[in-house]
């Protein structure tokens, strides 16, 4: 653990404002989601705790606004701060459960592709090329549109049939630029088997680029799940997200109610952000051609 | 070059197959459109009467190759809904889709690259720093969410511009209507092409800095500024060719992004489109108009993605194709 503290690469992190600053945000969102249940002032989801006589009430300090209803309430009644703690759960849901599977998918179908080559490499980058130019997003709505069985699982399962192509190409590639290494021939000429050589060589020395990909993924998932929640096509109308939350609060845009859009959206946009700072720092760590300074220097 | 586009033309054939295919295998299994189609209270005879009335009742390959057939002779059935065919359906609602795009992906284009150099020049300077947080927060924001806030302030606040719809429309050459002609046309296009080019504008300035901030350092452009040439023939002939080929496959592979979330802005703004002909369709589960658009859009894709490969070769003559 102090070796870790006292690496290079921490102090290159703590060093950077835009890394620290989108791990404080993910931080605090992650908490507000996981203790939820404890920190919201109202279940959202209990239809017994609703009353229509709080609805659409402003946040606290507007005119009308009223004590427990910190951001003010939707067309229901349901307390908009403990709706969007409630969505942020749905939402890092989705964007863990996303990146570990597509992740374990595409990095062992990667690893195999590239230490393997042939007809398994070839099939997979090629379903890769035609995933990638008919969009994640296109296949998971077509998906969802036509299943019409819409749990989170679904959600999760939409988003992986393509996502772990991004993993598996990325694999791929690290695999193929260190398979020549002395290391590696060294490592067979001590009479280590291929597994041996894919899970611990190579992986070890792939995984870089790989939290990159997962890092800008997480984000993906995240976004993703609240457009298609928003679309109609993602969570049921009685479970919480983000973009459910953004689809109602449409609705009441022209009213002024902009509270129901503003907040939700905020939470959505903080969660992607702070992946995303984080993302961009990583790529810059592990890639010295990318310099932060001035041209030329 | 020729046999190159002789064979991918052959390669996107295939895709298109194996596309067909898996949309009308997944139809199969998913959702029954006699129920849709008969009501509910249906009794059987009349659900049976519905089923071998649209074909449905024969075995799958049977039904596959009548539709492949079909397909050929630009005939996707008739819409389970409207009880129309479905292509005219879709060629009627393209234009006002194929309008949106083009000025979304002129937007992201323009400002996007323009604005990505400007950033490598400098990349210090206060300005250029807040451009590239304000492009993190651009790829960090969901296209519906941008719709929904471009609608608050510029309509429901300000008062600018309309939400709602396409405006005005002239008739060009047959079905075509468009919107570029009249003011209204124009003012309506605003918002919603903004909001789909948002994204793709982000991630191409985002895409240009990167690329040139790495090619301005190669000693080629050293040389370039040694010689004494002006600022604009090294940033524009020297530097920026070579940064633009990333930028320009980015901008290909985008395509079909463009398509999906133009299904998103086309929903928020009333766009007459045919992506929220798509959402319609889903939510009634009807089948043809679905695969039609499927199919349509991937052809589209398959184009776009050739276009760019040749473009490819034409900028960067280090690729040949053989």
């Amino acid at each position: 653990m102090i070796k870790v503290f006292k690496s290079k690469r921490f102090y290159h992190y703590i060093k950077d404002v835009s890394a620290v600053t989108g791990s404080l945000i993910l931080i605090i969102m992650l908490i507000g989601a996981i203790f939820a249940p404890i920190i919201a002032p109202q279940n959202p989801y209990d239809m017994e705790g609703l009353y229509l006589e709080d609805s659409l009430k402003p946040p606290i300090w507007m005119e009308g606004g009223e004590a427990p209803f910190i951001l003010g309430t939707d067309d229901q009644g349901r307390d908009i701060l403990s709706t969007i703690l409630y969505g942020c759960r749905t939402s890092f849901t989705v964007g863990f459960s996303v990146i570990i599977i597509a992740g374990i998918i595409g990095v062992t179908v990667g690893l195999l592709a590239g230490f393997y080559r042939g007809l398994l490499e070839a099939v997979t980058m090629r379903l890769a090329d035609a995933i990638f130019s008919f969009s994640t997003t296109l296949i998971a709505m077509l998906f969802l549109g036509i299943s019409k069985n819409h749990g989170i699982g679904t959600i999760i399962l939409a988003i992986i049939i393509t996502d772990w192509v991004r993993y598996a190409r990325t694999m791929r590639g690290s695999v193929l630029s260190v398979k020549e290494e002395d290391y590696i021939s060294a490592a067979r000429a001590i009479g280590a088997n291929d597994l041996r050589i894919m899970f611990k060589h190579i992986l070890s020395n792939a995984i870089p680029p790989i939290l990159v990909v997962a890092a800008v993924d997480f984000g993906a998932a995240v976004m993703l799940e609240a457009t298609l929640s928003f679309l109609g096509v993602g969570v049921p109308i009685n479970k919480p997200s983000l973009g459910m939350m953004i689809s109602i609060g449409k609705n009441y845009i022209y009213a002024g109610k902009w509270w129901l859009v503003v907040f939700p959206g905020a939470a959505l946009v903080l969660i992607v952000f702070g992946i995303n700072l984080l993302a961009d720092w990583l790529r810059e760590e592990i890639n010295p051609k990318i310099m932060k300074g001035k041209v030329g220097e | 070059m020729y046999k190159c586009i002789v064979r991918r033309l052959m390669q996107g054939v295939i895709v298109l197959l194996v596309v067909s295919f898996v949309c009308f295998a997944i139809f199969q299994f998913f959702g029954d459109p006699v129920l849709t189609l008969a009501g509910r209270y249906a009794t059987q005879a009349q659900q049976e009467e519905v089923r071998s009335k649209m074909g449905l009742d024969k075995p799958f390959y049977i039904q596959y190759f009548v539709f492949l057939k079909n397909a050929l002779h630009g005939d996707f059935g008739l819409s389970y809904v409207a009880q129309t065919p479905v292509l005219g359906l879709i060629l009627e609602r393209l234009p006002a889709s194929i309008e949106l795009a083009i000025s979304a992906m002129v937007i992201a284009l323009t400002l996007g690259i323009g604005l990505g150099v400007l950033v490598s020049l400098n990349p210090r300077k206060f300005v250029n720093r807040i451009i590239m947080a304000g492009s993190l927060l651009g790829i960090s924001l969901p296209t519906f969410l941008i719709g929904i806030l471009l609608i608050m302030i510029f309509s429901v606040k300000l008062g600018f511009l309309p939400t709602f719809g396409r405006g005005e429309v002239i008739k060009i050459a047959g079905n075509w209507r468009t919107g570029f002609f009249t003011i209204g046309g124009l003012r309506h296009l605003i918002l919603p092409a903004f909001t789909l080019g948002l994204y793709q504008l982000a991630v191409l300035l985002r895409l240009t800095r990167g690329g040139m901030l790495e090619v301005l350092r190669e000693d080629y452009i050293r040389t370039a500024w040694a010689k004494g040439l002006t600022v604009k023939m090294v940033i524009f002939k020297h530097a920026l060719r070579n940064a633009l080929i990333p930028v320009i496959t980015m901008a290909g592979l985008q395509f079909g992004e463009l398509i999906a979330f133009s299904i998103v802005t086309e929903s928020i703004f009333q766009w007459p489109g045919a992506g929220n002909l798509l959402l319609t369709a889903v939510y009634e589960t009807d089948h043809p108009v679905i695969v039609a658009y499927v199919m349509i859009t991937s052809i589209l894709i398959l184009f776009v993605n050739l276009v760019v490969d040749i473009l490819y070769a034409y900028i960067n003559p280090k690729i040949r194709y053989e």
